[in-house]
């Protein structure tokens, strides 16, 4: 892998409203030209870290670095990193032209440069020819590419955007999506994007923040987070998964361990577990099987209960003896078992994903930088 | 068919609609219409020899207005109107837009300040003003008492524009007011994200979204200082003669209701003029609050 330059650093960065914590001690590197999404749900302190980096929140505890130097008391003005927000605030009494030389006029360019320049970011987003409308004569599509012009033309160390999509249809979305994602690989200006939208994170990101609750459960690549989620938050948070809580009965000579369960137990892999640990193992859909017969390694009844089909694919929910609900997606004919049959499920025991259920244990491992 | 069907439905919305708009229409005709139409037409007529309106048309009273004295009376009145506007522009502007900072608790209490001495009737208010400023009032007697020189302020222009001020000053916060609380809060942010320092960010972004308001309330406070007389009276102690007291004048005391009411279409005009440039430089009506 090449050199990866931070090109910002959250260090230590805490936010509080009052006694209410939003942000809780996050370190954070983002790298140069990465596209960077914190994903999280409503509340999670994603927004807030992203106001923290251009300068609209003060922080509470720690300091933000862009490029080495301490931009944490520094005002917005002052910082050379440009938001796309969310409502696009364009400013309603000027037009495409002037809403996007806002930045340009700010750094006193010479007129004729400003023009050059601005020309030449409305080519990029395709929006030649709409210098002299007004925002209000714009469809909601249009206003966000001024709104990321408006941004770019500054050429900034690193672009924010605020759930930039998040008034656009589904149709628009995606189309945007892609158009950003380009934009990103052809100018190589870090993206530092917020949504809570997984699919829109899967899709656009190179690697993605998962926020929860103030803190980074986990950083990775999109692969990464799907396949091997650090928490059951992770797991619960990106695609479908099937959690189940256990106890590490044995630890194997070659990493292999055995997971016992109310009911049932089966076979996984996992560093770091201790003998009788308490853990989350956690399985997606598409990769639970099942069959009539036990198969070695694991031992879970339970009973098909409903069939749901999708197209190319089917959803299955098997109900275990306890009442919990087991999740499973497959081809049509792949191992159909009819309503109601009996089934041991087993699945590939490196599928299993095992997390630690200890929390603090878990921080520890992130603030180690894992 | 079609036609007679539709007529119907026209009736059947006339009854409410006449009940709604009815009272409100007859008290517009009668209050404002009529005596509207009353004093554009005696100011055609002749003055009675011992007042009164002798309803033999003529032109004269008009003629009378050109007559340089008055003139200058309505270049007087119009300065005075525009100072007044400024002023309190510039006192209301940053009293509005603390208002729309402050916490909700506290902009209840602001307002109430604003509105409070609209309760109490405004020549008592003004006479109040008086008291403190006279020659010998308390705020000189302080003055003096400190060593100071004393303020030789009332029954000047300045004391005039200084009660008209403070008479006319909450019809420019309230619209101010209005403006900047509408400002999207996102807008400043904006703004400061792409390099511009505060006073850059008010004088790009605040001040060009927030001209409906003030354009809304320098009206509201220059055309009602045009024709104010008691204020120019009280303050003034009639030295200063404004197209307002002019018109009272030769209601009450010349009792030349005929030139009288040539003033009061003056005044009006003056008004209509000034409301079609508001009108036409794109203010909206709905603004003034």
């Amino acid at each position: 892998m090449e050199e990866k330059r931070p090109i910002i650093r959250l260090d230590h960065v805490t936010k509080r409203y009052g006694d209410n914590t939003v942000v809780r001690n996050v370190n954070l590197d983002i790298y140069e030209g990465e596209f960077f999404t914190m994903l999280g749900s409503s509340g999670c302190g994603k927004t807030t870290t992203l106001r923290m980096i251009a300068g609209f929140e003060e922080l509470s505890e720690g300091n933000i670095y862009l490029e080495n130097e301490d931009v944490g008391n520094m005002p917005p003005y002052k910082r050379n990193v440009n938001t796309v927000f969310q409502s696009y605030a364009l400013f309603p009494h000027m037009n495409v032209y002037k809403n996007v030389a806002f930045g340009l006029v700010e750094k006193k360019m010479k007129k004729e440069e400003i023009h050059e320049k601005v020309t030449e970011i409305l080519n990029l987003v395709q929006l030649s020819g709409f210098e002299k409308r007004m925002p209000s004569q714009m469809s909601g599509g249009q206003k966000q590419r001024v709104a990321i012009a408006r941004a770019l033309v500054n050429n900034p160390k690193v672009l924010l955007l605020d759930e930039p999509l998040g008034a656009l249809d589904l149709k628009l979305r995606k189309q945007m999506q892609l158009e950003l994602k380009h934009l990103q690989q052809q100018l190589g200006i870090t993206f530092v994007y917020v949504t809570h939208d997984q699919e829109e994170a899967l899709t656009m990101s190179d690697r993605i923040a998962i926020m929860n609750n103030g803190v980074f459960e986990q950083i990775g690549t999109a692969k990464e987070i799907y396949e091997h989620p650090k928490t059951k938050f992770v797991a619960d948070f990106i695609g479908e998964s099937n959690v189940f809580e256990a106890n590490v009965s044995e630890v194997k000579e070659d990493g292999s361990l055995k997971l016992i369960m109310e009911y049932g137990d089966m076979e996984a892999y996992g560093d770091g577990f201790e003998q009788n640990e308490i853990v989350y193992a956690s399985i997606r859909p598409e990769s639970v099987k099942c069959s009539l017969e036990p198969v070695n390694g694991f031992n879970i009844r339970g009973m098909v209960k409903e069939h749901i089909y999708i197209g190319s694919i089917i959803r299955t929910t098997i109900e275990l003896p306890n009442g919990q609900l087991v999740k499973k997606c497959a081809q049509p004919d792949d191992d159909f078992k009819p309503v109601g049959s009996l089934v041991y499920l087993h699945w590939s025991p490196d599928k299993t994903v095992v997390m630690h259920t200890n929390e603090d244990k878990l921080y520890d491992l992130i603030d180690a930088g894992e | 068919m079609e036609k007679k069907k539709k007529k119907w439905r026209l009736n059947k919305n006339f009854l409410p609609g006449l009940a709604m708009v009815g009272p409100t229409g007859l008290w517009m005709i009668a209050f404002m219409l009529l005596p509207l139409i009353y004093v554009i037409a005696i100011s055609f007529m002749t003055k009675g020899l011992f007042g009164g309106v002798v309803w033999t048309p003529t032109l004269k009273n008009y003629q009378d207005i050109i007559n340089p004295v008055y003139g200058k009376v309505c270049l007087k009145s119009l300065k005075i109107a525009l100072l007044t506007t400024l002023f309190s522009l510039l006192v209301s502007y940053p009293f509005a837009y603390a208002l729309s900072k402050v916490k909700k608790r506290w902009k209840s209490i602001c307002m109430l300040l604003i509105m409070v001495p609209f309760w109490i009737n405004g020549l008592l208010r003004l006479n109040g003003w008086v008291t403190i400023f006279r020659e010998t009032g308390p705020l000189n007697t302080l003055l003096t008492k400190l060593g100071l020189p004393a303020l030789n302020f009332m029954y000047t222009e300045t004391a005039i524009v200084f009660g008209m001020v403070y008479t006319f000053m909450p019809f420019m916060v309230l619209p101010i007011h209005t403006s900047i609380s509408k400002l999207d809060s996102t807008l400043l942010e904006a703004a400061s994200d792409l390099g511009a320092t505060k006073l850059h960010t008010f004088l790009r972004v605040i001040l060009p979204l927030t001209f409906p308001g003030i354009f809304a309330g320098s009206i509201q406070v220059f055309i009602p200082s045009l024709g104010a007389f008691f204020i120019s009276d009280i303050m003034g102690g009639g030295n200063t003669m404004l197209l307002g007291n002019l018109i009272k004048n030769q209601y009450l005391n010349a009792r030349n209701w005929p030139s009288g009411a040539a003033f009061s279409v003056l005044l009006i005009v003056f008004t209509l003029v000034v409301m079609q440039i508001y009108t036409r430089l794109g203010g909206d009506m709905d603004e003034m609050v």
